[in-house]
């Protein structure tokens, strides 16, 4: 059989417009197996979350067991400021080291760093925790935001660094050129072209990480620790909303297992303005090139 | 060109050939230049000199290390790991090992081959990049610089209403003036091109060699061709490249009636490449 009658006999085509069905079908599937969890996860958080929402939640203190009302205030203040900590640590030390693997990459050193991002990509965060309890609550002696902060920094580097390594391999090399070429030097033409170029998609790389250390509970369990009270110093433990929801799902009350509800329902909202915000800062009328 | 240029062309040429060390008339000036990638050989013991205000023109089959030599005279090899260079080489009677390379690059600007305007800058930055990657913010002075070169490289007319529109949103062959213009504002003294119209259809093509033509007076142009037609209308001098070695180089007429290689005389009419 030639293969112009094997393109054009009837019966495989038949075959291969069956095969194609099955191949979409099957596509199809998959993507509604990943939107289905994420759909009813957010429903689900919003119906429980939202009934149990009301100022007091945004306002109040926790109250003492037993009893009724009282918030989440110091935990979504807390949650800021461990988020804000984690960021200026994660954020500028992720982003350097992509740099550095990415453009500088026949460099030994850089090789070294790049294995130990991805190494650390896959520690247990519960371990990063301990980490910052040895360096930092170890020596300080007292639980700190500062610590929590810290371990939740540590965790966001081999995110935003891998993303931004990749971000910046997608620049084409034509682009570098033409900025060298131009009289720019080597570490202008990084941050100003090639940085610029790869921007959103690092963007989206930050985002991705700032939102799961927002939901980070273990590595605070011992460092951050939490805190029933106001408290805004950096040097003192300071609640969470992981760690509060946390603390309340396990209790044995009804109204600390709606306002945990509430809680998963502010934290999830909370990731999405955080990112909402982002991409307004960053929007740029000519990213999406890459 | 009327006989009487030409015959003082051709003085002139016999001036440099007999006064070789006549620098002023020389813009770039190698010594057994060679460019390695690891053991590859991608050109090798390449001696040649470039005249100024002229437009010379490199030609040769695919592979034969055109790029290889381009690249070389703007220190753009730094940028691969593996390539090895040797030799030396001269830009305006200066040892380019004197230079910073980036100074040097501002003096050496450079066209691609494929047209690759900045994506994140608009028409209007990206004219300027090179000004304003390098700390130059005054405006009255970059509108100025802008429409100047944007004139100077044909394109005003076309993008005067969309300066401030993405710069990938104009057709290749614009997009391809615009890199010139963006290469100009920096004000070289050499400009090298590498094969600048292969992706263009003929209109552009032909705006681009005007282009060259009318900036004759006030640079120096070394361009790369796979286009023989288009060696013999916009070059003075032409070499011929083969497999990594420089077999002839001469007046462009001369390269094309009568060459004194066979070599070149095959490639030039035709019978390989
Ligand atoms: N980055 C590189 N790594 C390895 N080898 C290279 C590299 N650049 C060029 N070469 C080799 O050097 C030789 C010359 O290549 P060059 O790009 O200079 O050719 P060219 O004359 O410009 O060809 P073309 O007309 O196809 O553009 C080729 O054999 C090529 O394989
Ligand atoms: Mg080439």
């Amino acid at each position: 059989m030639t293969a112009e009658s094997v393109l054009k006999s009837p019966k495989n085509l038949k075959r291969r417009k069956i095969m194609n069905s099955v191949m979409i079908s099957l596509c199809i599937a998959a993507g509604f197996i990943t939107i289905v969890p994420l759909i009813y996860i957010f429903f689900y958080t919003t119906q429980s979350g939202i009934s149990s929402l009301n100022l007091d939640f945004f306002t109040q203190l926790p109250k003492p067991v037993g009893e009724e009302g009282g918030g989440m205030a110091n935990a979504i203040v807390g949650s800021l400021i461990l988020i804000t900590i984690g960021g200026i640590i994660g954020i500028p030390v992720g982003v350097l080291s992509g740099i550095y693997i990415s453009e500088y990459s026949k460099n030994v050193l850089s090789t070294i760093v790049k294995f130990i991002t991805d190494i650390l990509s896959g520690v247990p965060s519960i371990i990063i925790g301990i980490f910052a309890y040895g360096v930092i609550v170890i020596p300080m002696q007292r639980f700190s935001a500062l610590a929590g902060g810290f371990a939740l920094g540590i965790l966001m580097i081999p995110t935003v660094a891998k993303i931004t390594e990749e971000m910046l391999r997608l620049v084409p090399q034509s682009l570098r050129e033409a900025s060298l070429a131009l009289g720019v030097s080597r570490w202008k033409t990084t941050l100003r072209v090639v940085l610029t170029t790869a921007s959103s998609g690092i963007v989206t790389g930050i985002l991705l990480a700032i939102a799961r250390a927002a939901g980070e509970t273990a590595p605070l369990l011992f460092t951050s620790f939490g805190n029933v009270y106001w408290q805004t110093n950096i040097d003192e433990p300071m609640a969470a909303l992981p760690l509060q929801i946390f603390t309340y799902a396990i209790s044995p009350f009804d109204d600390w297992h709606r306002q945990a509800w509430a809680g998963a329902f502010v934290l999830i909202f909370l990731v999405f303005i955080v990112n909402l915000l982002v991409r307004f800062v960053t929007r740029n009328k000519f990213s999406g090139n890459l | 060109m009327t006989e009487e240029t030409e015959e003082i062309e051709d003085k002139e040429e016999i001036e440099i050939s007999e006064e070789s060390d006549k620098e002023s008339k020389i813009a770039i000036q190698t010594i057994d230049l060679s460019v390695y990638f690891d053991e590859r050989k991608g050109i090798e013991n390449i001696n040649m000199k470039v005249r100024k205000n002229r437009v010379t023109a490199i030609i040769g089959p695919s592979g034969c290390g055109k790029s290889t030599f381009l690249r070389s005279l703007n220190l753009m090899h730094d940028m691969t790991p593996k390539a090895r260079v040797f030799g030396e080489i001269f830009i305006h009677g200066e040892n380019i090992t004197n230079y910073n390379s980036v100074d040097m690059r501002k003096k050496v600007g450079m066209v691609f081959q494929k047209p690759n305007p900045f994506p994140t800058m608009s028409v209007y930055d990206n004219v300027i990049a090179g000004l304003k990657l390098n700390g130059m913010t005054k405006k009255s002075i970059l509108d100025e610089i802008v429409e100047k070169n944007l004139k100077h490289s044909g394109l005003w007319e076309e993008v005067k209403d969309r300066l401030k529109s993405p710069a990938v949103s104009l057709s290749g062959g614009q997009q391809q003036r615009l890199c010139i213009a963006r290469t100009i504002s920096v004000n070289p003294e050499i400009i090298l091109m590498d094969e600048p119209t292969s992706a263009l259809d003929p209109i552009s093509t032909s705006k681009i060699e005007e282009l060259i033509f009318n900036l004759k007076s006030d640079y120096t142009i070394v361009i790369v061709t796979h286009n023989m037609q288009q060696a013999a209308r916009v070059s003075d001098q032409t070499a011929f490249f083969y497999l990594g070695n420089l077999i002839e180089f001469s007046k462009t007429r001369r390269m094309f009636t009568n060459p004194k290689e066979k070599l070149t005389e095959e490639y030039v009419t035709g019978k390989f490449g």
